[in-house]
């Protein structure tokens, strides 16, 4: 999923500036798991903001409306009906969400409620870590399912580096060596003779080097 | 065995049960301060529940400071069921407590408003 981190209510406050009604648009999907931006972030956001607004002596409305996703257009219809009554939309929903609703309501601005940080797992509540960079070209079949793109700090396909102590990253003890992770895993999978093959240089250009991506499916358009 | 007679009690079955909208809608409301009592901590029928309860009235504070209504007029007490004498002082404490702070400060904007 996409793991985002609540922005502090501080710097939420500086993009309402001067607005009057303002709606708080939560999302159900991968931001109400990582509790960053789903519908009970929504309401304790919204909350916070009435009070603040009112002990301020400043007249704003607060509305809070949590759609199934803000990545698809049939949901974020859902909205247009009252989208007129309010002067800005904070969303919290991933980048992804706040730029497809800005993109949608034209004449409304949009803010961000989150920090989008990365594509992860919840390992336990409240502990997120990365595992995919998407870089659209999987080698994961080959490294016995731990990726070397996403959890190797210099992205090697032939490693470890010298950098590897212990199972852990010389850029922090925290960090597991992922090249360390792949040749435990392949051992256990007994496909150490597949470890010893060099891995030809990665194509690239599915990454984020040649710009937006797209992903063009004839088979399902309409 | 008396407590201060401004205080309204909600039960709930766990202070697990409660969660920072619950202790914020009650602050929007025009509640002065809250405080949450749960168990004795380690003695929770369900484990964990005065533990989250304290973390979310943790997570409370520090968005009522962030608001400017003071995270001090929250508060978590734990104590045991039969202990309904060290209620009435936790009570008359936290009353006391909230009279030196004085009202909840988006009252005043609120009444003015309406």
């Amino acid at each position: 999923m996409i793991v985002a981190d609540k922005k502090p209510i501080e710097e939420i406050i500086e993009e309402i500036g001067d607005h009057k009604n303002v709606l708080i648009l939560g999302c159900n999907e991968c931001v109400t798991v990582c509790e960053a931006g789903g519908k009970k972030e929504v309401g304790i956001l919204a909350s916070a903001l009435r009070m603040y607004f009112l002990k301020e002596g400043k007249d704003v409305k607060i509305d809070e409306i949590t759609l199934e996703r803000q990545c698809d257009h049939e949901y974020l219809e859902e909205i247009r009906d009252g989208i007129d009554q309010y002067d800005a939309v904070v969303s919290l929903a991933c980048g992804v969400g706040v730029q497809f609703t800005a993109e949608k309501y034209h004449a409304t601005p949009v803010y961000p409620g989150v920090n989008t940080c990365f594509l992860g797992a919840t390992e336990e509540r409240g502990l997120w870590t990365e595992r995919c960079q998407a870089c659209g070209q999987c080698i994961l079949a080959k490294t016995g399912g731990i990726c070397p793109v996403s959890r190797c700090a210099k992205r090697l396909f032939n490693g470890p580096c010298g950098g590897s102590t212990r199972g852990s990253c010389e850029i922090n003890k925290e960090v597991d060596c992922a090249w360390q992770l792949i040749i435990d895993r392949m051992k256990d999978l007994e496909r150490l003779d597949d470890y010893e093959q060099l891995s030809p240089l990665k194509d690239w250009s599915t990454d984020r080097a040649g710009g937006p991506r797209k992903v063009v499916r004839e088979d399902v358009q309409q | 065995m008396q407590y201060p007679a401004d205080i309204k009690i909600i039960r709930v079955p766990c202070t697990g049960k409660v969660d920072v909208i619950h202790i914020l809608r009650a602050f929007e409301k025009g509640a002065d301060g809250v405080y949450v009592v749960g168990c004795m901590e380690g003695d929770c029928h369900f484990n964990a529940g005065n533990f989250r309860a304290r973390k979310r009235v943790e997570q409370a504070a520090r968005i009522l400071d962030v608001i400017g209504v003071g995270g001090e007029r929250v508060r978590m007490y734990n104590l045991s069921s039969s202990e309904g004498p060290l209620f009435a002082k936790y009570a008359v404490e936290m009353d006391e407590k909230i009279r030196e702070l004085g009202p909840n400060p988006i009252k005043l904007p609120k009444k003015s408003a309406a």
